[in-house]
């Protein structure tokens, strides 16, 4: 056995008591084998590979618990002896590539210095290890890029210069901390691709910690579920995957977005409870009809266009003009989902940004249930918008922290109707709290008493708030862990169908995209590739774009 | 009101105060000279101001309890016959009336600049930021020197001593807005890109509305920490701009002014005269700046 | 490389221009300057001719064009109150202030950036709470009245030390210096001492806070993971990035020494620009305070020029192209 770990427990004392980060986490690690450590935020996986390397963040302790690595203690190891067992038998991959790196000095220089100090060899010895590693993680070019910084360096690229840092001490063991997590997915699998390699050929054992399904399922040969900092089930990856046996692991794996075939909704989560259940029936009989002319498509796109000034002109000169959105048309109509997806900075975000009044488009037009925003005076377009409102993606800035969540959500209602109204919005608000399951007491407290989860409810309370039929929804899970993403877009399913809400659903997911659009469009560099009913997407991508992406994805079962 | 109040005494932020002793002892000593100088016309034995009172057969005695000392003047008088006790108290008052009200000046004048330059951008705060960066390249005490200096000329020498103490505010709050102005700009530029003030602009809300309701209270923790340390230094620097004879007039003594009239003494050996409004001023912008570092480690450790 | 170059001191000529504004109201706005210049019983007549013949007619533009170009040759006129062209004035003192002001800058960089490192290095550590400690007693005390303490005990109690004026000087070239003399030497110890004590606390806390912000980075956490010893990863990766910001805010500190020598030089009386200045603005002496502020600006943009390009040289993220 390669690494055993037994009883851990990690304490960290704080002003209201010591808290368990880890208790009683019991692991073992083989040669060649790469160990999924799966969970939701806060269970405790990252402070599993803290501890093994000796990381772990002040003022975390061991309380009590064994790490043996190859039959030696690691747990109360002196620091200069752990500095001396870090590099050369654990090695550690951290989740962002842009930042691991100290960017004053060249790839090469950093490298060497990490060989120097594992090999005990000259500088020319090490350069030729250097290169040799470079070519190794599939790094072209590698003589040539030895002298470059690591801002030379795209995003995928860093993190092979990360990877070959870590293994060039040659370690047994590697722990690997969510390392494609800041990656988009067509780097994603290359890199998951070269981890495993890795482990094949150097016989090197991996912890690799995930919060995502997906990447367990493409590399892990055993997968360990973490609940609240235990360990609560230990198994063959396919077998967690196909028949978990503790509740928790059912609960989370019926919770992880399928892209292989579409479900009404996703099942009930009993495990995990972030909010009680909505209240829908209350929330229709204050529901407005959208005001003005009707029509069958709710929302209309047409060659829109927008464009960032990247370098101002000061003087002659034309100013330099990136273009983020290129031409697109699209219609929504009424009652339905449109989805969005794309990588970063294909432009998904700018079209809702648009659409919502924040950026001005450069051309096009844009139509709201038959009212056009782009011709009409600044004025009119603010009423006209009056029917739209934004979800968005991070439930931690979305919401003002100084106010308290009555506020926040009655202030649309007060802009609105006035202070005069100021009664009927409170009360407005608390019902809308009850709505959407947080309970109408919830409006007394501020942002930060509640979770992620509960925080994207008051988000999409404050949208409901003046009777808006048009909803943008910004990437509104991805900061959430899968379970309570599935009662969020549960939530959201419900909504749309009592309200008849029109949805634009902008995401990078495509499982969730699979689960919650009629029809979706595919966009690469401010272009939409191509526009298809969701269920011929998946069944058949016809842009090679749109099929490159599907590959990719990562897939729970293959 | 009251609700938020039991809040804030639940918050981090004052149970971490509570367990320093540092922050503790500090703002006690800090609200201790406050309250004594506050207080300065009934706690001291004499009123410095009213030249009728002093004598000036009693003038530089030494403290109490040196030898030849009066135990009438505890801490000794000065060239004048002043009780050196309340002149401190006095001095004490005048300079924290000009700390306040030039730190309330500037954070007024910084905060109002910093928030429309961070949230209009483009030419209003290159100008705004231009402005800035050119007296920034100046430090306060030369700003406020020659603030001073151009109302020197401008007003006669009576009219100047008699608004001296306006003159001083306006000085030191001229030499201090700027760094208000950029610590709100930068908190503003990163606040702009925050969700909710998207979504406060889809509700609709003007930027005005935007800026004053979710914009500065998100922004204002780091203002009250320079805030903090700012009053110290413009204490300092209405010190340093009496004792180089640029401050008040030697009729309304600060403790500049105090300390300016010692030093001339302080060759013939009457140390008490500048020592003890010195040691007033050192005690005092101490205890400030260990509290305002405290509250800056406290609430962010980025600043400066 | 060269458009870096070009921008930057396209930069500080609209700085210098700036403050030539200021500086040119002062002239032009505040006081009269040929009231200042006769005596009480020049006529009327006298008077507008001599207006006229300094050009105070002109209009506004013209006069400021003709204030740089004088400016620019280091010509500010006379003083009011002494009677001597400005540029001589500032040409005999100036010595004395920057002999003062650069071994203080030595001094405060030699020993605040070890202490800084030390104590971001060593956080919790007796020394660190004591040189904590003693900086912020520093940074409490305001220049004059270190130099009025250091004055009492070395100069009046001990009676170790002058306690004003520069001493005997040498003159090398038009340059007088106290630097080759045992009286000016000694001359020199209690306003050194007073200036560099001031902006010592001010660097140890600037290069704490900042090595402090780089030790939490992340790419000083992956190098420990990787087995990076302390002393490697203190000196070699986290201090090379903590010096980028301190470069820039040094900067800026040896321009506020140059200018806060003048609360040391009041205190000293020593006989540099500073004391000048100060004088000047006590007598209302408006081309003085008019050639001060134009010097010490000029140090100042100076300084952020060589700043800039030192950084440029040192930081590859500037020099070499972006992400391929």
């Amino acid at each position: 056995m390669l690494l055993d770990i037994s009883n851990l427990t990690v304490k960290y004392p704080s002003r209201h008591g010591e808290f368990t980060a880890l208790k009683d986490v019991t692991l073992t690690l083989e040669a060649g084998e790469i160990l999924g450590l799966v969970g939701e935020s806060g269970a405790g996986k990252s402070t599993v590979g803290n501890a093994v390397i000796g990381l772990l963040a002040k003022p975390g302790f061991v309380d009590h618990g064994r790490i043996t690595l190859t039959g030696q203690q690691l747990v109360g190891r002196p620091e200069p002896e752990m500095e001396l067992l870090r590099g050369a038998r654990v090695g550690m991959i951290f989740q962002d590539p842009m930042t691991s790196l100290n960017p004053l000095e060249t790839v090469g220089w950093q490298l060497c210095e990490t060989i120097m100090l594992h090999k005990h060899c000259t500088r020319r010895a090490a350069r030729t290890h250097a290169i040799d590693m470079m070519e190794s993680v599939g790094i072209r070019d590698a003589g040539e890029r030895f002298d470059h910084y690591p801002h030379q360096f795209s995003g995928g690229m860093r993190q092979r210069v990360v990877i070959a840092l870590a293994i060039c001490g040659d370690p047994d063991v590697i722990i690997a901390d969510e390392p494609t997590t800041a990656l988009d997915v067509s780097v994603q699998s290359t890199i998951l691709d070269l981890l495993r390699t890795i482990c094949r050929e150097r016989g090197v054992g991996m912890i690799l910690v995930t919060h995502d399904m997906g990447v367990i399922a493409e590399v892990a040969d055993r997968v360990a579920v973490m609940y609240r900092g235990e360990v609560v089930e230990v198994g063959k990856t396919r077998e967690i995957l196909t028949a978990p046996q503790h509740k928790y692991t059912q609960s989370l794996i019926s919770a992880v977005p399928r892209a292989d075939v579409k479900i009404e909704r996703f099942p009930l989560i009993s495990y995990i409870e972030d909010a009680g259940t909505p209240d829908l029936a209350r929330l229709k009989a204050r529901w407005t009809k959208p005001k003005g002319a009707q029509s069958d498509i709710a929302l209309s796109v047409r060659d829109m266009s927008v464009e960032f000034i990247t370098q101002r002109a000061w003087t002659g000169r034309k100013s330099k003009v990136f273009r983020a959105v290129q031409s697109v048309s699209f219609d929504i109509p009424r009652g339905t989902t449109l989805g969005i997806v794309g990588e970063s900075g294909s432009g998904k975000s700018t079209i809702a940004r648009t659409i919502a009044g924040i950026y001005q488009p450069a051309e096009g037009e844009v139509t709201l249930n038959g009212m056009s925003l782009t011709k009409a005076s600044t004025r009119d377009a603010k009423l006209r918008r009056r029917d739209l409102q934004m979800i968005f993606q991070d439930p931690y800035s979305s919401l003002n922290a100084r106010m308290r969540v009555q506020q926040i959500i009655a202030e649309p209602i007060l802009f609105q109707k006035g202070r005069a109204a100021r009664d009927e919005a409170m009360r407005t608000a608390d019902d809308l709290l009850d709505i959407v399951g947080l309970g109408g007491a919830a409006g007394r407290k501020f942002p930060h008493e509640f979770s992620g989860g509960q925080r994207q409810r008051i988000s999409i309370a404050r949208a409901l708030a003046t009777g808006a039929n048009f909803i943008i929804c910004d990437e509104p899970t991805s900061a959430l862990d899968v379970s309570i993403q599935a009662q969020l877009l549960n939530l959201l399913k419900d909504l749309q169908q009592e309200l008849g809400l029109t949805l634009l659903f902008i995401s990078h997911d495509l499982p969730v995209v699979r689960q919650m659009c009629d029809r979706v469009c595919v966009m690469k560099k401010g272009v939409i590739v191509e526009q298809q009913e969701t269920e011929q997407l998946f069944a058949s991508p016809q842009h090679a774009y749109s099929q490159q992406l599907l590959a990719l994805a990562p897939k729970l079962l293959r | 009101m009251f609700k938020s109040f039991s809040h804030f005494l639940q918050s981090d932020l004052v149970y971490n105060f509570t367990r320093s002793r540092v922050a503790v002892g500090s703002a006690v000593v800090a609200l201790l000279i406050i309250a004594a100088s506050m207080l300065a016309p009934v706690l001291s034995p004499q009123n410095p101001f009213d030249l009728m009172s002093l004598d000036i057969m009693e003038s530089n005695l030494p403290p109490a309890w040196e030898s030849g000392g009066d135990p009438k003047f505890l801490l000794g008088t000065d060239d004048q016959g002043r009780d050196m006790l309340s002149a401190t108290l006095y001095g004490l008052r005048i300079s924290l009336i000009i700390g306040v009200l030039s730190v309330a000046l500037s954070l007024l004048v910084g905060v109002t600049l910093g928030l429309v330059s961070g949230y209009l951008g483009g030419i209003v705060d290159t100008l705004i930021m231009r402005v800035a960066d050119v007296q920034l390249s100046f430090p306060a005490i030369l700003i406020a020197l020659i603030v001073d200096g151009a109302f020197r000329i401008l007003l006669d020498k009576e009219m100047h001593d008699r608004a001296a103490i306006y003159v001083i505010i306006l000085a030191i709050a001229a030499s201090g807005w700027v760094q208000y102005a950029r610590t709100v700009r930068s908190c503003v530029l990163s606040e702009k890109g925050k969700e909710y003030v998207e979504a406060a602009r889809i509700i609709g809300l003007g930027p005005v509305l935007i800026m004053v309701r979710h914009i500065l209270p998100n922004v204002m923790g780091p203002v009250f920490v320079v805030a903090t340390l700012h009053i110290a230094m413009a204490i300092i620097i209405e010190a340093t701009l009496s004792f180089l004879g640029l401050g008040l007039p030697p009729t309304t003594p600060s403790l500049g002014t105090l300390i300016r009239t010692g030093n001339e003494y302080l060759f013939s050996g009457d140390w008490w005269i500048t020592i003890f409004p010195g040691a007033a001023l050192m005690i005092f912008s101490l205890s400030v700046n260990l509290f305002g570092d405290w509250l800056r480690d406290a609430m962010n450790p980025k600043l400066l | 490389m060269l458009k870096l170059i070009l921008n930057r001191l396209a930069h500080s000529v609209v700085v210098m221009l700036a403050v030539a504004l200021i500086a040119f109201s002062m002239v032009a706005f505040l006081g009269d300057p040929i009231s200042n210049m006769v005596g009480q019983d020049t006529t009327v007549a006298e008077r507008a001719a001599l207006r006229e013949n300094l050009g105070l007619n002109d209009p506004l533009p013209v006069q400021f064009v003709r204030f740089l170009s004088h400016a620019v040759q280091g010509d500010f006129g006379l003083s009011y109150s002494l009677r001597v062209p400005v540029s001589e004035l500032f040409a005999e003192r100036m010595p004395a202030t920057l002999e003062l002001s650069i071994i203080s800058a030595i001094f405060a960089l030699l020993i605040g950036i070890p202490l800084g490192i030390h104590t971001a290095i060593n956080r919790d550590s007796f020394t660190t709470q004591a040189i904590l400690s003693s900086s912020l007693v520093g940074v409490s005390l305001p220049t004059f009245l270190i130099g009025i303490l250091l004055i009492l005990i070395f100069g009046v109690m001990l009676r170790w030390l002058p306690t004003f004026g520069r001493g005997d000087v040498v003159m090398i070239g038009g340059w007088s210096t106290g630097l080759l003399t045992s009286s000016g030497l000694r001359s020199l110890v209690l306003p050194v001492a007073t200036l560099t004590i001031f902006q010592l606390t001010l660097i140890i806390r600037l290069v704490r806070a900042e090595m402090m912000e780089v030790l939490r980075t992340d790419f000083i956490k992956f190098a420990r993971a990787r087995g990076i010893r302390r002393k490697a990863l203190n000196y070699r990766h986290a201090l090379k990035n903590t010096m980028m910001p301190v470069i820039t805010v040094v900067g800026l500190q040896l321009g506020n020494i140059i200018a806060f020598s003048l609360i040391t030089e009041s205190v000293f009386q020593w006989p540099g620009m500073g004391l000048l200045f100060v004088q000047a603005i006590g007598n209302a002496d408006i081309p003085v305070m008019v050639a001060y502020l134009m010097i010490i600006a000029l140090i100042f943009v100076l300084i952020n020029l060589i700043v800039d390009l030192l950084h440029f040289v040192l930081d590859p993220r500037l020099h070499s192209s972006g992400a391929n």
